[in-house]
């Protein structure tokens, strides 16, 4: 068993080209900068806010703060990892103003403690996601990263989605490594033990995700 | 190593960025333990389904729709100025 083989290290051999020739007022080339990473962050910002019109203005919000404030990118970081940390903060601030009552922040404490073993221990079956039509599956993804706190998903979908590095990552959200290392151990935890209710296999037990045998 | 080591670990082995030392242990304590494998097997399983989803993909006629959009704002901030936004 190895380690999982990120899927994206974007292109970014000319991003720098592009983003020095919007800062010169060439619009054309901050269009390609839009065509280039558009797809990218209305997933994560449909990730965070779980739904699709907020998703949508995230998008126009998020290129609209990038390119207003373009002369103040340092060129330091990746551009890429810059406009992250503008949507992210974009699609958290929607959150906040759809439930002001309950806290929207990165730093929210956790209930799971860090070392606890998972609960339910039950093998799935081989190619789980084949059991189910593509739509179906995609329900089933969306309800269950839906029921993650928003710092948790947030922290797996760069990391484990669009495939940021975990210093990217903590860059993006502006987070210490280890808290996004301990975010992301806890986030993708958490998916699993919910997945395992769709995905475990017959007949290892009552089919209802609680046939786990139990922690070591 | 113990299971609450090997959880501890689990992250850094997925995100292939574990010494020699101590990827050789914990694939020693996978060999073994069975909760523990299934842990590690069913997450990385969790991570490989949800990064090939395409959940959430945008549809080329919404996209063409926001890239204009966000170009017209973009050009009406120029006209306007720095302290339109």
């Amino acid at each position: 068993m190895g380690a999982i083989q990120n899927k994206l290290e974007g292109p970014v051999t000319d991003e720098l080209a592009l983003v020095q020739a919007a800062k010169k007022g060439d619009d054309s080339a901050f269009e390609e900068l839009v065509r280039r990473y558009d797809r990218n962050v209305f997933r994560i910002a449909q990730h965070i806010t779980q739904n699709r019109e907020d998703a949508e203005d995230v998008v126009q919000e998020a290129f609209l703060k990038a390119y207003s404030n373009l002369a103040k990118f340092q060129e330091q970081s990746k551009f890429y990892t810059w406009l992250v940390r503008i949507a992210v903060n974009e699609a958290l601030m929607k959150l906040r103003r759809k439930k002001p009552e309950r806290t929207v922040s990165l730093d929210e404490d956790i209930k799971t403690e860090d070392d606890s073993l998972p609960r339910e221990i039950a093998d799935w079956s081989p190619n789980p996601e084949q059991q189910y039509t593509q739509a179906e599956l995609r329900e089933i993804l969306s309800k269950t990263i839906q029921g993650l706190p928003p710092g948790f998903r947030t922290v797996f979908v760069l990391r484990d989605v669009e495939g940021l590095s975990t210093e990217e990552t903590a860059a993006a959200l502006e987070l210490s490594v280890p808290a996004v290392k301990s975010r992301l151990l806890r986030a993708r935890l958490q998916l699993r033990e919910r997945l395992g209710r769709f995905f475990q296999k017959r007949g290892n037990g009552n089919g209802d995700g609680k046939s786990g045998d139990g922690n070591q | 190593m113990k299971c609450s080591e090997f959880l501890h670990e689990l992250t850094n082995y997925l995100d292939g960025v574990l010494d020699e030392h101590t990827k050789v242990e914990l694939e020693n304590h996978l060999s073994w333990c069975h909760n523990c494998y299934v842990v590690c097997d069913t997450t990385k399983k969790t991570i490989e389904i949800y990064r090939d989803s395409q959940l959430y993909e945008l549809p080329e006629d919404l996209r063409s729709r926001l890239r204009s959009a966000i170009m017209t704002k973009c050009q009406q901030h120029k006209r306007r100025g720095p302290e339109s936004v």
